[in-house]
């Protein structure tokens, strides 16, 4: 019931950044321009969609889709226990959309994880730096055209050879 | 006190083997536990395979006190040099087993992230196969490391000239 009402209403007021909404496996998809993610997401938890369960994005390489990548929110109404999948869509020249840490908490380490593994930016993010990755780390290694080997980084480390050198052990 | 009190009382034997046979039924491990092959290290600590039997249960947190490095689990980039930087901690003389496929081989996490086997950077004397390798075979491992210890020589420990 909710979701049907909000939906509606979303569409409605924001003509504009709703692309589209589909449905698979019984669950709603809402599909809207990066740029105006956060206020979709805010209207959308002013209207009961309370929780961020999970934030992640997709990479569109080979899978067609309005742009290269999609930030996906999974959304939970606490009160009717309906969930809601937002994608935003953000084109691969400038993979920048707003970040939505000022509506969810959780969102900043969230988004921390997809920049570091997407190289997304999320603008007004209080601390976009990467969380799992050395600091250090070049490209960003869930992209679908990031090798799977990696770019040499598994082998740039000193060699330490025995401190003490003890010979083969004599038959 | 008696010649034959002496002859029942005091045994003789090299100063090599007396050390090595300290060295070898007193080995304290240092577990580097990062993965699944942690786990199975706590059974090999616990009653059934029990490697007190061995005179290695004094399993030591710190690297500064102990003298056998176990690398039980897939080692990362990040993880890497944690691991040199503990190797290096540990006094010498010191031994490494590196426990199961990943740390081995990097097992079947062949992705940019995971060392495909920690002997690239440090020494290793045995290796465990097995994913993970059942507790008979880390015990297997820590008679052979006490079979290279048996067989340890103390001129081997002739300091290497440079650094
Ligand atoms: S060898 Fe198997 S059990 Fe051991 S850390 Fe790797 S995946 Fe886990």
């Amino acid at each position: 019931m909710l979701l049907e009402q909000t939906l509606a209403q979303i569409k409605e007021k924001f003509p504009d950044p709703v692309l589209e909404t589909t449905e698979f496996a019984g669950e709603q998809i809402l599909h809207v321009k990066g740029q105006d993610i956060l206020i979709v997401l805010a209207t959308l938890k002013a209207n009961g969609f309370n929780f961020l369960a999970d934030l992640t994005a997709i990479d569109n390489l080979t899978l067609g889709g309005y742009e290269r990548f999609a930030v996906s929110y999974h959304l939970l109404c606490h009160k009717t226990a309906e969930r809601l999948t937002v994608k935003a869509y953000v084109p691969e020249e400038k993979p920048s959309l707003p970040s939505v840490e000022s509506l969810w908490k959780t969102a900043d380490w969230q988004e921390r994880e997809v920049f570091d593994l997407f190289g997304i930016i999320f603008e007004g993010h209080p601390n976009l730096i990467r969380i799992m990755n050395p600091d250090d780390y070049e490209g960003h290694p869930l992209k679908k055209d990031y090798p799977r080997l990696g770019r040499k980084e598994r082998g740039d480390f000193p060699v330490i050879d025995r401190g003490i050198q003890k010979q083969k052990p004599s038959k | 006190m008696n010649h034959n009190d002496i002859k029942s009382n005091v045994l003789t034997t090299t100063l090599e083997s007396a050390i090595n046979w300290g060295r070898k039924n007193s080995l304290w491990p240092m577990p580097f536990g990062t993965a699944c092959c942690g786990i199975e290290f706590m059974a090999v600590l616990a009653a059934r395979t029990d490697i007190a039997r061995f005179g290695a249960e004094a399993i030591r947190f710190s690297p500064r006190q102990s003298d056998l490095l176990i690398v039980a689990g897939r080692i990362s980039i990040k993880m890497m040099p944690v691991l040199i930087r503990i190797y290096e901690q540990m006094p010498e003389p010191k031994w490494v087993i590196s426990m199961g496929a990943c740390a081995s081989s990097g097992g079947v996490f062949d992705t940019y992230s995971v060392i495909q086997g920690i002997d690239q950077f440090i020494p290793v004397d045995v290796y465990v196969p097995g994913c993970p390798p059942r507790p008979e075979g880390v015990v297997e491992s820590l008679m052979k490391i006490q079979n290279l210890i048996d067989k340890e020589k103390l001129s081997d420990y002739a300091l290497s000239s440079s650094k």
